[in-house]
């Protein structure tokens, strides 16, 4: 019996690993398809562990378990644990006990620019229903912190993302995941909300309590909504954008104190999986540092019968080879996060570590070490990558040192700048504290083809924009945008906000121009650095951009001709959104201090002596005797008649 | 109780009557304070002190000119200034520690750098590129062209074409929202080939630090001042000057601080700090405090304006070593002209300076690690700022580089200087106001004495006419000049502005006598009433602006307000009058910083180097926009005029 299982599930496992090297994880690598509500858990128990250690075949079977089980209809967890040899047998449950699932993975790519850029994506899965009227009070991988603000807050969607630093476009090309520096949090609310501004302010600050971030700051003068740069991204058809909050604090720094509770949301914690890889002393020492929480409903099967509740948090790193490398162009798990893997997070149903190799066909660009035979491709943002796969749950890829630590090592020298098919800048112009101007430039590099784009912006009501200066040109020409929603700034109470869709031509540099004035601020309302400058966020481009895949002329060889006449629907263009840099204004600023108060005190002097002095040449002066009163005048008459000298 | 009432009602009745029986005394008081604090509004004082101030006004001016001059001079008087301190905290109390160790190789990218310069003959744009990117900065080029108004013969140039290429090094975790920048010139011949090394030496030790906070701009800039120009109106998107420059790619945010670098030899003797921006604007007085307590820290001889700081101050010759350092620094402040790449930054408020190795053969040598160390520690703590330079002094002078005088303790000299303005107006208003209540039927005086607006006019008119036509003629004519004389552009420029200049010392100023018959002594005396207030005002605001050029136009000038009247000695007067004119003042200046600069020239040499200087002022205006050169063509020599009016009012 025993020789016959061991058979089979080797069987199974070449069938496995073929299918996957053929590229049957296209739908997990794009990350958004369909997914199986795979339940594996396997908390790791001691006599596990030892068995996994001592005997080679054991563990065999247990990698063929669990792809079985991914395969077939899921089971409770209670009953896998123990029979874990009956693959097949497991009937789906019929007791509707909420079921969730865990998956996580890492994406290293080496960038052009010599650069390495690490995304970690942890998603968990859970099919149940927050805006139930019994409250859910039983979570297992989900976070209770994050459930409850969904239940308490009627959260239908909820993105929130801390970041340091900029994503350098034109050397890095395109993040998976992009983000404004500063924090970022937008929030589509139910329908059932009544107050929505007085829900969002709780909201904000009940999450500045749980990213440990000053997410308080958030009030009416920076909260937008937007009308059509946001929409939501998961199941639902919601467009009334008033149930909409977007806003940003670009001046929010971004550190340990922000990462360790976001690391307590994981299952594991920082204690097993890809999550010990996380060690703030490295993640701080890059060039780019963003993480980030998106939680939204979607779908449970192909029907959208059910529906579930998604949580990714998604941790974006991008290293620098000088600054760490010291010159050595070499890279390896160790170096980038001072840790190596020994296993994946026992919670996790997946757990897998993807290499981009696509520029590296032939390992001329770079040496990956260990090889690994698996393979994967997938279109990302627009583009066919081609992966190589490490999956953590299997104890091979650990090899005899019981230990994964990855190793790149560069053969090339860096490249040129990239020419992103989508590119953005944003500065202001002129000199002076009066006036100035923002300049937008969008760079659309498509050799042929035009796109619209959604451009945002969120200006603070201290800078009063002049919008009728508003000039939208690209290659010298007047270019109109066909559509404009703008929402004038009230001060002191709501921002300037202003969203157009504007159409690019091809090979061209569109450039946005709006001219504003710099207000002067109450003395109260100067931040304690007032000369440091203010900050006003980062406009947001949103854009269907057309995809490098259909551009591709000479065609995927591998690819039937009849296939490729037309560019096919997924592919022909992909969405983008790219933040451009924030802005430091310097607003016109009284010097706070001995100085200043002396030219006060120097002005209302000269203004008293001023008036004075008015005083003396307008005005003519004449002696004039008083005339004395009447009794005054009675008694000199009486002292003059007495021959006394009067008064 | 009724009692009680009765005596609350009789204390109120009490209170009531001292109520009333203090209000006349009240009165009283009023009147007597009136008389106490309204000097003025007694008659009878006000007489007193109107005769005293009339009786006196001549005595008074001479002491306040004298007591100017006077204070003006203790101001390089060592116990009279402050020593300099660092305000800023960002850059006072934190550390740094300079590391680095490559100014060999700096030196042989400079080399490089030269060859490849004299293989393209000019700026080696691609080699700097390629240079740039292996260092792993963002690249971008900007290229500009300009035609300038004349050929500027100190330069040799008229049709300028060029490149800046500059290289942005982006701080890991920094938004793009602020940037330093260094920037060294790439000059024509064999000049700072060192400055463009040590740059890119820095760019690459930059390059590998993990400490910044802040985007660095590397900036290589051709045709000194006109690259610099092209590329900040470039990075500002302004064009105030006309110039054609392509826009920037990349940008690094808003621009906090930036270096200008000029070395032209492997090993230098001393740096020196250059501050003096266009129009006279300064930095803030906290970079140049940075500067020095780096060069002392790292013991590195600096000097300002070439001068080296002595301790001697109680000896004379400390003491005039200390007040030439401060004249030169007057001077170069008076002539609005940027006296480096630096002194564009300081309109777009960004502070900024020029430092310049300078090898005079002393025993003292500093090599290329040395100032590399010195310019890694700058920046490292300009990096610290966490706002902009603010604390310290926009408004000083130097007298030496570890101390300064402020702008409150060097506006009094210039203050005393103006009083002499306003007490002339006030003793010219007595002497228009005093007639009239003399006489007693005041109409018939008035329409006598009120000498119509026309003859004040007039004089003012064509004074202005004649400013405009300094102005505007001699670029415009330049063509017509070259055709008709035997001389080149440039010269024909300059001297059609001498030419236009002088014209308006013959022309007929006394047009008002047609329109308004015989000009009255009142009507001279109205006119210098007006032409003195007019100068105070614009004196003042120049002050205000550009300290320095205030203060000598101040000091030539106001004796010429106070004196004329149409009854001195025509001759002698008008000789006083021509040698205290602007013209002169500015050939003075030219002969006075020659000496200071202890390379005094013959009057054949000072005259060509005069002739230069009103060129190049001409040049500041067209194309970085100074203004200087409009300042005394269209107001401060109408109203100099306006004297010269009064001499020869008849």
């Amino acid at each position: 019996m025993a020789a016959r299982r061991r058979l089979v599930s080797a069987l199974l496992v070449f069938l496995c690993a073929s299918s996957v090297f053929s590229g049957a994880e296209s739908q997990e690598a794009t990350l958004t398809g369909g997914h199986r509500a795979a339940a594996v858990d396997d908390p790791p128990t001691d006599t596990e562990r030892a068995e996994q250690a001592a005997e080679q075949p054991a563990v065999e079977e247990r990698r063929w378990e669990a792809t079985e089980v991914e395969e077939a209809t899921p089971d409770e967890a209670a009953g896998e644990k123990q029979d874990t040899s009956a693959p097949g047998t497991a009937a789906p449950s019929s007791a509707p006990q909420p079921k969730d699932d865990f998956q996580e993975e890492l994406v290293v790519r080496p960038l052009h620019s010599g650069d390495i850029y690490a995304s970690f994506q942890f998603r968990t899965l859970w099919e149940t229903d927050f805006s139930r009227e019994n409250k859910v009070s039983h979570y297992r991988l989900f976070p209770k912190s994050l459930g409850q603000v969904i239940s308490k807050f009627s959260v239908r969607e909820l993105h929130i993302s801390f970041t340091q630093g900029y994503w350098r476009t034109m050397q890095w090309g395109q993040p998976f995941l992009p983000s404004p520096p500063g924090a970022e949090l937008w929030v589509w609310f139910q329908d059932s909300v009544t107050d929505v501004d007085g829900t969002w302010k709780e909201l904000t600050n009940v999450l500045s309590g749980i990213f440990c971030a000053s997410l308080n700051f958030i009030d009416s003068t920076n909260t937008v909504q937007p009308s059509a740069s946001f929409k939501p991204l998961g199941i639902g058809n919601a467009t009334d954008h008033r149930f909409l909050r977007y806003a940003t604090l670009p001046r929010e720094i971004v550190c340990t104190e922000n990462l360790t509770p976001w690391k307590k949301l994981l299952p594991c914690g920082s204690k097993a999986g890809l999550a010990v890889l996380l060690k703030s002393e490295k993640l701080f020492h890059s060039s780019f540092h963003s993480q980030a929480v998106h939680i939204r409903p979607v779908c449970e099967d192909r029907q959208c019968k059910t529906t579930s509740w998604e949580l990714r948090q998604t941790l974006n790193v991008v290293f620098d080879f000088y600054t760490s490398g010291q010159g050595k162009r070499e890279w390896s798990l160790f170096k980038m996060f001072s840790r190596t893997l020994t296993e994946a997070c026992p919670l996790a149903s997946s757990s897998k570590i993807y290499i981009d190799v696509t520029d590296n066909p032939q390992g001329e660009q770079f040496e990956l070490s260990p090889a690994t035979a698996l393979l994967s491709q997938a279109v990302v943002l627009g583009d066919r990558r081609t992966f190589s796969v490490y999956d953590l749950t299997q104890q091979i890829t650990f090899g005899s040192v019981r230990s994964l630590n990855l190793l790149i090592r560069w053969k090339t020298t860096e490249g040129d700048m990239l020419r992103p098919l989508l590119h953005a800048e944003r500065y202001v112009a002129g000199y002076g504290l009066q006036t100035g101007e923002i300049h937008t430039l969008m760079y659309n590099n498509h050799p042929y083809r035009s796109f619209p784009v959604l451009l945002l912006d969120s200006v603070p009501w201290y800078l009063r924009l002049y919008i009728h200066t508003l000039t939208v040109t690209s290659k010298g020409k007047d270019n109109k945008p066909s559509y404009i929603h703008y929402q004038p700034s009230k001060d002191r109470l709501r921002p300037h906000l202003l969203e157009m869709l504007v159409q690019l031509p091809p090979n061209s540099v569109t450039e946005v121009t709006v001219q504003f004035e710099r207000a002067l601020l109450k003395w109260t309302e100067y931040t304690p650095d007032p000369n440091h400058g203010f900050y006003v966020g980062s406009s947001v481009i949103s854009s269907l951009v057309p995809s490098i895949v259909a551009m591709d002329t000479n065609g995927t060889l591998k690819r039937p001709l009849f296939s490729s006449f037309f560019p096919c629907k997924e592919e022909s263009s992909f969405f983008v959104r790219i933040y451009t840099e924030p802005l430091l204004v310097n607003l016109p600023t009284p010097d706070f201090s001995m100085p200043y108060n002396v030219i006060c005190l120097t002005c209302t002097v000269v203004a008293v002596g001023y008036g004075s002095l008015y005083n003396l040449l307008t005005r003519s002066f004449q002696i004039e005797e008083p005339s004395p009163g009447l009794a005054k005048r009675i008694a000199n008459i009486i002292r003059k008649m007495r021959g006394v000298p009067p008064l | 109780m009724l009692r009680q009432r009765t005596h609350v009602t009789s204390r109120c009745g009490r209170v009531m009557d001292r109520r009333r029986s203090s209000e006349p005394r009240r009165q009283d008081r009023v009147t007597v304070d009136n008389n106490n604090m309204g000097l003025l509004s007694d008659p009878n004082r006000r007489r007193a002190l109107l005769g005293l101030l009339t009786r006196l006004n001549a005595p008074i001016c001479v002491v306040c000119y004298m007591a100017g001059v006077a204070w003006f001079m203790g101001l390089a008087f060592e116990p009279f200034t402050l020593r300099t301190y660092m305000s800023e905290n960002a850059m006072g109390s934190t550390m740094v520690e300079e590391r680095f160790p490559a100014g060999e190789r700096a030196l042989a990218t400079g080399r490089e750098f030269a060859a490849h310069k004299k293989k393209t003959g000019g700026m080696p744009v691609d080699w700097l590129v390629r240079t740039m990117q292996a260092r792993g900065l963002e690249v971008f080029t900007q290229s500009f062209s300009r035609t300038l108004p004349f050929p500027d013969e100190n330069k040799e140039r008229y049709m300028v074409k060029g490149t800046n290429v500059y290289g942005i090094l982006r701080a890991p975790r920094a938004p793009r929202t602020e940037a330093l920048v260094l920037s060294a010139p790439c000059n024509p011949g064999d000049e700072n080939n060192q400055a463009v090394g040590l740059l890119l030496g820095l760019a690459q030790y930059f390059r590998n630090q993990i400490f910044l906070a802040k985007d660095v701009i590397f900036l290589v800039n051709e045709h000194d001042l006109i690259g610099m120009q092209a590329w900040l109106e470039g990075y500002h998107h302004t064009n105030t000057t006309g110039m054609d420059w392509s826009p920037l790619q990349g940008r690094g945010g808003s621009i906090q601080a930036a270096l200008s670098l000029e070395l032209s030899s492997d090993i230098i003797t001393s740096l020196d700090l250059v501050l003096e921006g266009l129009n006279g604007q300064l930095p803030n007085l906290d970079l140049a405090n940075l500067f020095y307590a780096f060069c002392q820290k790292i013991g590195v001889l600096c000097t300002i304006q070439g001068k080296l700081q002595r301790n001697d101050w109680d000896s004379v010759s400390g003491y005039s070593h200390a007040v030439q350092t401060m004249m030169l620094m007057v001077m170069k402040q008076a002539s609005g002209r940027p006296w480096g790449d630096h002194g564009l930054f300081l309109r777009y408020h960004i502070e900024a300076a020029t430092i310049k190795g300078i090898n005079s053969f002393r025993q003292y040598k500093t090599d290329a690690t040395t100032i590399g160390r010195l310019l890694e520690g700058m920046y490292r703590k300009l990096n610290n700022l966490l706002e902009r330079l603010h604390q310290s002094y926009f408004f000083y002078l130097m007298p030496s580089l570890s101390h300064f005088v402020s702008i409150g303790y060097y506006m009094p000299a210039f203050g005393l200087l103006a009083v002499i303005l306003l007490l002339r107006a006030l003793d010219l208003w007595v002497q228009l106001m005093t007639p009239p209540p003399r006489t007693e039927d005041g109409v018939i005086d008035i329409e006598q004495s009120s000498p119509g607006v026309l003859s004040v006019l007039t004089p003012l008119v064509i004074s202005h006419l004649t400013g405009v036509a300094l102005y505007m003629l001699p670029v415009r004519f330049q063509e017509m000049a070259v055709e008709h004389f035997p001389v080149s552009e440039t010269e024909a420029v300059v001297l059609t502005a001498i030419a236009v200049y002088t014209a308006g010392l013959a022309l007929p100023h006394n047009t008002h006598r047609l329109l308004a018959g015989e000009g009255t002594e009142q009507g001279w005396r109205v006119l210098k009433l007006v032409a003195v207030l007019y100068l105070a005002v614009l004196l003042g605001c120049t002050a205000l602006i550009n300290f320095s050029l205030g203060f000598i136009l101040a000091l030539t000038l106001v004796p010429v307000a106070a004196f004329v009247t149409p009854h001195v000695p025509k001759v002698l007067s008008a000789f006083i009058l021509v040698i205290l004119s602007p013209a002169c003042t500015l050939l003075f200046s030219v002969f006075f910083f020659q000496e200071l600069q202890e390379m005094p020239v013959s009057f054949q040499d000072g005259w060509v180097l005069y002739l230069s200087v009103i060129s190049q002022g001409i040049l500041d205006h067209v194309l970085y926009g100074s203004l200087v050169y409009p300042l005394i063509a269209l107001l401060v020599y109408p109203c100099w005029l306006l004297f010269w009016n009064i001499l020869f009012w008849k």
